[in-house]
């Protein structure tokens, strides 16, 4: 780290990546699963005869965490290597 | 061959296999006995954090528990993997990069406090105490139900087998059985699995048949499954039953627990770098999703596989009679985990839900006269899989050494998070920090020794609480571990008296509000207020109490931190370091 300054802007863009991964997190398990679930049912879609919401409570909210995961390590390795305090 | 001496060999050959893994990965030093010398693969060390992760709960219990309740109980599969993700994000790159080896050393070296660190001890061993004692039940249970020796021999064996390898390995032998173990629970679970669903939808992947079409009706299989659950008056499978607000708080209080678990996040320990402890992280979620996402079609095939089997012409027809029942069941019923008792002496078996005042008019007209499956365990959905799709013994043989696969990886890690807690936190910080690493070493193993003789007394005289335990485990993890870690991460001005009143808050609000409704240390009839819904506060279930907890913890935290001094400059100069990946290598050694 070459200052102070880059050291914030790592971590704001580290938080920035954070903040957003975790609204989706939230918004697949506890929106589409749970309390959004009355909503979907609304729209024309079923899927194996029940409505989107069982279904991201059964399997999509767990595929979409996967995807997040790995999402957040590749690009934080790329933000690290942008601000050059990646492993060397 | 009989089915026992099958299931010995299998077993048997489960067992040494662990056994010759621990003799090949000695621990020379306390690197090794605690970390692995953090020379594990990331993938590698996904695979082990599933097995460490997946309990004997997981493996026999999770389907059954999806299968009787349907929708609801889906926050355990929401639960238990989306903590993964604050795992990954918020707290294991950073415990890594901090390169000790303990969770309460970085809380009291974070929180340069001796208090905060004993604080932590405190709540990791409730923790993972309570957490222990289900493992070596399960194995007891595992062993006496395939090995038909005693609950007590059980469980001694399966003490010995994990004294060998965690005693002589330490976290090195831990993770390389880990991965054997993983590799066998999941096959056991995938094999079953895949055939039920060939046979009632044609497709070989189980998570697409739940939601394909059942081959004999022509209908969704959600739907089949719905209808004849409502017909016979049990509410419909994918129908939503349960109040929103504890379904998200268990949910959030199951993912900020298990994220906070110390033995968990010991495992992110192991890993050479910084970018392996994300990756890894990733690589856990896939191999427990494996698990998770078949469970509950396990859960729903089996449902539906068993209520068609009762009634073979329809549910409006006539149930199958008593003595024309499967194979399956009269074996199953031998173990006292399926019962039947014929309440109106019709010789046929009536399975509904003799609970429903709807349908109590439609039964009367029937001649019904109680629901005549009088115990139906859900563990029989997972345990009794192989029979119902009539596989090879083998395959049964295999179920019993997943079973105890489960188990043991899971006991193995907690164990290792308790001795750690012991030796690397309270002798060698608090009692004795002259010891050397090699004395380090031997007390290290002593205290492993220690907690496995510990964790078999308490399997053998279980605690009335057993059932609630695992609530407590969650719970109190989210209360007082997760906070105290989020917050050395991301808020550098965060003190020692924040952190500590923190983490007491959590701890002494959470553990009330569940003695409150469950009994002073589960205690029957201790209880202050009865444990239904009219009773508690805003209607918030003391299961779902740990992420309610942990709000309290952060905001006590806050407040005192505000009122109090700033944390010295070294301090936030070690957030600041902890927070970039640099530099991680050179942190193993202190």
């Amino acid at each position: 780290m070459s200052d102070d300054k880059s050291a914030a802007a790592y971590w704001s863009a580290n938080v920035r990546v954070i903040t957003i991964c975790l609204i989706i997190w939230a918004l697949v398990s506890f929106g589409f699963a749970i309390l959004l679930r009355p909503l979907l049912a609304m729209l024309p879609i079923t899927i194996g005869g029940t409505d989107l919401g069982f279904w991201f409570a059964q399997q999509g909210s767990i595929l979409t965490f996967i995807v997040l995961i790995f999402y957040y390590t590749w690009y934080m390795n790329r933000v690290d290597r942008e601000f050059g305090v990646d492993e060397e | 061959m009989s089915q026992f001496t099958l299931n010995l060999i299998v077993v048997g050959g489960s067992f040494a296999l662990y056994i010759g893994i621990a003799i090949w990965a000695r621990a020379g030093t306390t690197s090794d006995f605690y970390t692995a010398s953090r020379g594990v693969n990331p993938i590698v060390n996904g695979a082990a954090t599933a097995a460490d992760w997946m309990s004997a709960a997981s493996f026999i219990s999770m389907a059954g528990l999806i299968a009787f309740v349907g929708y609801g109980n889906s926050t355990f599969l929401m639960g238990w993997t989306g903590g993964y993700v604050l795992l990954a994000l918020l707290l294991a790159p950073y415990l890594r990069k901090f390169g000790r080896f303990t969770v309460p050393e970085f809380i009291g070296d974070r929180f340069y406090s001796q208090t905060a660190r004993i604080v932590a001890v405190v709540c990791l061993l409730v923790c993972s105490i309570t957490y222990v004692i289900g493992q070596m039940t399960g194995a007891g249970v595992a062993f006496s139900r395939f090995l038909e020796v005693q609950n007590t021999t059980g469980l001694l064996i399966a003490a010995a087998v994990v004294f060998i390898y965690a005693v002589l390995g330490g976290m090195k032998g831990i993770t390389y059985t880990q991965l054997a173990q993983y590799c066998v629970l999941i096959t056991a679970y995938t094999i079953p699995a895949v055939f039920i669903s060939l046979q009632l939808t044609n497709n070989p992947i189980p998570p697409l048949g739940l939601f394909s079409t059942h081959a004999e009706s022509g209908l969704p299989l959600l739907t089949k499954l719905d209808q004849v659950l409502t017909e016979l008056g049990f509410h419909d499978y994918t129908g939503h039953h349960h109040s929103m607000l504890n379904m998200v708080l268990f949910t959030m209080s199951l993912m900020i627990g298990t994220a906070g678990l110390p033995h968990v996040i010991i495992r992110f320990f192991t890993v050479p770098k910084v970018a392996d402890a994300r990756k890894s992280a990733g690589w856990a979620l896939v191999f427990i999703a494996l698990l998770y996402l078949t469970a509950p079609a396990v859960g729903a095939m089996a449902r539906l596989n068993i209520i068609t089997t009762i009634y073979p012409d329809g549910t409006a027809a006539e149930p199958i009679r008593y003595d024309e029942r499967p194979d399956w069941m009269r074996s199953w019923e031998q173990t006292g985990l399926l019962a039947f008792e014929d309440k109106n002496d019709d010789g046929r078996i009536q399975y509904y839900n003799d609970q429903s005042e709807e349908f109590a008019a439609i039964a009367e007209e029937r001649g019904w006269q109680g629901n005549e499956i009088v115990t139906f365990n859900q563990d029989i959905l997972v345990l009794a899989n192989p029979e119902i799709a009539q596989l090879p013994p083998w395959v049964l043989a295999l179920i019993a050494a997943g079973g105890l696969a489960a188990a043991l990886s899971t006991a193995a890690g907690l164990l290792l998070a308790i001795s750690s807690a012991i030796s690397h936190d309270l002798l060698k910080s608090v009692f004795m920090p002259r010891i050397t690493d090699k004395q380090e070493l031997v007390a290290a193993r002593i205290s492993m020794a220690f907690a496995i003789a510990l964790a078999t007394y308490l399997g053998l005289n279980p605690p009335g609480f057993a059932a609630q335990v695992v609530a407590l485990a969650f719970g109190l993890a989210a209360a007082t571990l997760f906070p105290a870690l989020m917050l050395g991460i991301f808020s550098k001005k965060m003190n020692t008296a924040g952190a500590v009143t923190g983490m007491l808050v959590g701890l002494i609000v959470t553990l009330l509000y569940i003695f409150t409704y469950l009994g002073w240390l589960f205690i029957p009839g201790t209880n202050m207020l009865p444990n239904s819904e009219e009773y508690w506060l805003f209607g918030i279930s003391p299961l779902s109490f740990g992420a309610i907890g942990a709000l309290l913890n952060f905001i006590a935290a806050y407040i005192v931190m505000k009122l109090t001094a700033d944390p010295p400059e070294h301090i936030q100069e070690l957030v600041e370091s902890i927070r970039v990946p640099r530099g991680a290598g050179g942190a193993v050694d202190h």
